[in-house]
């Protein structure tokens, strides 16, 4: 995480509500919190059922703070995100945002700019349009292979598929009802997000892996695990 | 033989406690009557164990047991894929009733902070 030293910081954002799926992250999650409410008023953390406090540290963040009752995993946590949000009156886009901090704020700034300024109803960030992220050999080609399959079963075409920093409109929420509650939800939702018809683009972003979002971050293995729960559900 | 009661009490607790252990009206009465099915055909191949090898020439092999084999390995695995099938669907419920719990929830705690703001 990096703050944002730009010189003229924008006023918050009332519109753009901030959301994160939250599991096991105390460490790092108030930082989070605390740089995102800088920028924007309304950032909803979905506790998906953390054992070490996580909730209470977003919340004593700032953050409003919704509970599952148990780890129900990472795609249902965005859902309940999304279905909340899409209820608030005012709330015009939805901006996802992972918890470990792999994300930058500045990007998530630009992308909601981006789809306001070119009336856009889904960005999708995307960490290969540019050289800033280094994600590894191997790690690549897992994603390149996510980035295949996405693009064979959503028929959208995109450089980055298992990307958390997206920005969604109000309008293409509605569309966005996610049955995968672990790692394959983020090719769904591009998939229900696809099927809206909307316009759409994707935005480069950089995706910083700090070696805590490195041992937290998907292993190999479960990239595995996301290409059965697609092929067979 | 002795064996052939026990194998076919066995069976007939099995064949009970399974049709009452599932949902849906449809696929129940369907699961019922394959069960019922296969009981008989259990219990007469416990009986008459000849026959299985008879129906394993029929059908090109040699013994009856590896007929039983075969059947037991089709069996299994429809067994998984269907068992599958039901957790996933579970999980869907589940996830659902976890949500709706999750926001039912959060609407009491935005409805009581707008109530503590308007005071």
């Amino acid at each position: 995480m990096q703050p944002s030293t730009d010189a003229q910081p924008p006023p918050r954002d009332d519109e753009a509500w901030v959301v994160i799926p939250l599991y096991n992250e105390a460490t790092v999650i108030a930082g989070v919190v605390t740089e995102l409410l800088d920028v924007f008023s309304h950032v909803v953390c979905i506790d998906d059922g953390s054992t070490d406090g996580s909730g209470d540290v977003a919340r004593h963040a700032g953050a409003r703070v919704l509970r599952h009752p148990y780890n129900l995993g990472q795609g249902a946590a965005l859902q309940t995100g999304i279905s909340y949000v899409r209820q608030q009156a005012g709330a015009r886009y939805i901006v996802t945002f992972d918890a470990d901090g792999q994300h930058r704020i500045v990007d998530a700034i630009a992308m909601v700019h981006e789809a306001r300024e070119r009336d856009l109803a889904i960005v999708f960030g995307s960490r290969f349009l540019d050289a800033r992220t280094n994600p590894g050999r191997i790690k690549k080609v897992v994603l390149k292979t996510a980035v295949w399959v996405t693009n064979r079963t959503t028929g959208l075409r995109l450089t980055d598929a298992h990307n958390g920093l997206r920005v969604i409109r109000h309008d293409a929420a509605l569309s966005v009802n996610m049955q995968q509650d672990r790692m394959a939800h983020a090719t769904e939702i591009v998939l229900q997000l696809g099927r809206s018809h909307l316009p759409w683009a994707e935005y480069p972003v950089e995706v910083v892996y700090s070696d805590y979002s490195k041992a937290k971050g998907q292993s190999v293995l479960n990239s595995i695990n996301i290409l059965v729960d697609l092929i067979v559900n | 033989m002795w064996i052939q009661p026990v194998l076919i009490i066995s069976m007939i607790a099995i064949a009970v406690y399974l049709t009452r252990s599932t949902p849906s009206d449809r696929h129940l009465a369907i699961r019922r009557m394959l069960l019922f099915g296969a009981l008989v055909v259990g219990i007469a191949l416990v009986l008459v164990p000849e026959w299985l090898t008879a129906i394993a020439r029929v059908v090109g092999i040699g013994r009856g047991t590896d007929l039983l084999v075969y059947g037991s390995i089709v069996a299994f695995l429809l067994y998984v894929v269907t068992d599958y099938k039901r957790s996933v669907q579970q999980d869907r419920a589940t996830t659902s009733l976890a949500r709706e719990l999750t926001l039912a929830e959060a609407r009491i705690e935005d409805l009581t902070a707008r109530q503590r703001d308007e005071h």
